[in-house]
Formats: structure tokens, C-alpha cells, sequence
């Protein structure tokens, strides 16, 4: 029983191992931008996780790529470049700024100003007393607080 | 005062219409930046004669070609099956098939007990092919015209509706455009 215990703790964890993969480069500093590109790349399979993230086929197909375009010399350009080719901006969490992708990367900031500009003007009325008209009473309900006043002073 | 209420109703208004936009978008269908562009060269090995080599070439022998992206562990590629026997009965065009990180062996005996409607079908053991053409999600269908570019992209099962409505259309145009 223990024997087979350990065999299956064994089993598993190779096949973790296999799953993550480990890859080996030549300097550090490709192991950094091997780990930098991984997270900023997408997988198009399990859309909210990057290709570090992702344990999904693809995403292993694509971390293999990777690395085996740092071996062989790319710049991390060469590589984001092959890889919009084919699968277009959708793989990259940073898409460059073009017409298509514009309100993508101006539209919070436009939100932010026009939240500004809202809250400015709301600020400013409450301020200067105008438009809020509700809060002075109209000769009718000057009347009625006197009176309502009044009795209570009796 | 009227405007005061107008206005966040307004906005209310178009937030809900962008909410529903958004969400009726299939978020898993990605334009593919292959459209219009010539398809990726590639030479594999022939599913069922290894020592036979299936590539771009072939593709480019016909007015129009479809390329099916499958795999015998793809659950969508056997509910589209059926109505790829179909087509490929009618004859109207070939249909080239390309076999997607599956094991030899599997992706035959699955051919022999559905029917096979490919003309020939490459063996894409590692997915290599399949990263170029840019598939991430079996199945996929490509409409390749006589010059090898690929004119039209289908992602997931191919069924009577979305052959009617997207595809037959673009087949028949290059068809009548001539070789």
C-alpha cells in the first residue's frame, strides 16, 4: 500500500512538472524576457489568462514557440510581431494604439474628465446656493413653518 | 430641470444599448489577421501515406478550396461531420483536411468510422502548422481561393445555417470569378 502510495505521489508529481514545463536558456536575461513576454501574451483559448497563466494546449504550444524564438536570437519585437500575425492584437494585453483600438485606450480617460467636469459643476452649484431651489420655501410654506412653529412654542 | 432628469436617463439608455451589443459579441470569435492575406506556406507529411507530402501547394490547384482544421479528440469537429460528408458528397468544392496535434492512428480509425470528406488531410503531429495559420480552437474552417489567399475564416462547427448564410456565398463568388 505504501509503495503504491508513493508511486502515484511520484506519478503526479512528474506529469506537474511536465505540465508547467521547464525550459532552459543560455543567460538570464533571456530567462527574464522569456517570463515578460509569456505574461504579456494572451491565450486565445482561456481568454482572461496570459500564456504564463494558462495551462490550456495552446498556451503550451505557444510558450514552446516562444522560447525556442529567444534561442534562437528574435527580438522580443520579432516575436510579438509573429505572433499579431497570426493571431492578430487580440493576443496582446497592451494593443498598440490605431484607429480600431482608440476608445480602448482613451475612453477611460475621457470618462475620468467628463466625471470631473460633472462633479466641478455640481460642486459649484451647491456653492453658490443657485438651482437648488428646493430648499427655499415658497410663501405658502413660509406660513405653514411659522404656524407649525408657533404651535409648538405654545 | 427637465434636462436634469433627461440626461442620466440618457446615458442610462446608452449604457443598456452597449451592454447588449457587447454582450450578443462572441468574445471567442477573434478576426483572424489572416483574411485577405496569402495562407502560410507549409509541407506535412499526408495523414494516411507518411511518406507522402501534403502542403500550400495543393491548395492553389482550384478555383476555391476549403481548409478543415480537425482532430479526432475535437468534440465540435464530430457534431460538424455529418454535414462535412455532405458537402464533400454534393462535389461542389474540395475540401482539404488538416489533422491537428492528433496521433496518427487515431485520426484514421475516427476517419473510417465517420467517413471521410477530405481529398487529402495533412498530419500536424506538433501544431506547428496550426500556429501559422493562427487556430486556437478546433474546429476551424478556411475558404482559400486559386491564388492561395485565404478569403474567409469560420471558427467552431460548420452548420447548414452559418454554410448558407457565410460561406456558400463566398465559395460561389470566387467560383463565378473564375479560375
Amino acid at each position: 500500500m505504501r509503495i503504491f502510495c508513493l508511486a502515484l505521489l511520484l506519478l503526479v508529481a512528474t506529469s506537474a512538472v511536465a505540465s508547467i514545463g521547464v525550459y532552459e536558456f543560455e543567460t538570464p536575461e533571456q530567462e527574464v524576457r522569456f517570463k515578460r513576454l509569456s505574461e504579456e501574451l494572451r491565450c486565445l483559448v482561456c481568454q482572461n489568462q496570459s500564456l504564463a497563466d494558462s495551462n490550456a494546449e495552446l498556451a503550451l504550444d505557444l510558450r514552446r514557440q516562444v522560447h525556442t524564438m529567444i534561442l534562437a536570437g528574435k527580438s522580443n519585437a520579432d516575436i510579438v510581431e509573429f505572433m499579431t500575425e497570426r493571431y492578430g492584437d487580440f493576443v496582446l494585453y497592451r494593443p498598440p494604439l490605431r484607429a480600431a483600438t482608440v476608445l480602448l485606450w482613451v475612453g477611460p480617460f475621457v470618462l475620468l474628465l467628463l466625471g470631473v467636469v460633472v462633479l466641478g459643476r455640481l460642486v459649484r452649484q451647491r456653492a453658490s446656493g443657485t438651482g437648488n431651489d428646493d430648499a427655499q420655501l415658497d410663501v405658502a410654506e413660509q406660513k405653514r413653518l411659522e404656524q407649525i412653529l408657533r404651535r409648538r412654542g405654545e | 430641470m427637465k434636462a436634469r432628469f433627461l440626461l442620466p436617463l440618457g446615458l442610462f439608455a446608452a449604457l443598456v444599448v452597449l451592454f447588449a451589443v457587447g454582450l450578443g459579441l462572441n468574445p471567442r470569435e477573434v478576426p483572424s489577421p489572416l483574411i485577405d492575406k496569402q495562407a502560410p506556406t507549409f509541407t506535412l507529411p499526408q495523414l494516411h501515406a507518411p511518406e507522402a507530402s501534403f502542403g500550400s501547394r495543393e491548395l492553389t490547384q482550384q478555383p476555391v478550396a476549403l481548409v478543415n482544421i480537425w482532430a479526432s479528440w475535437c468534440v465540435a469537429c464530430r457534431q460538424e461531420h455529418p454535414f462535412l460528408m455532405e458537402l464533400a458528397q454534393r462535389g461542389d468544392v474540395p475540401i482539404y483536411g488538416l489533422n491537428y496535434k492528433d496521433e496518427r492512428a487515431d485520426a484514421i480509425a475516427w476517419l473510417k468510422r465517420h467517413g471521410n470528406p477530405y481529398r487529402v488531410s495533412g498530419h500536424d503531429l506538433d501544431g506547428r502548422v496550426g500556429i501559422d495559420w493562427g487556430v486556437y480552437g478546433v474546429p476551424e474552417t478556411f475558404v482559400v481561393d486559386g491564388r492561395g489567399v485565404i478569403r474567409y475564416k469560420h471558427i467552431g462547427p460548420i452548420t447548414p445555417q452559418v454554410w448558407r448564410e457565410k460561406m456558400e456565398p463566398v465559395v460561389r463568388q470566387l467560383q463565378q470569378g473564375g479560375a
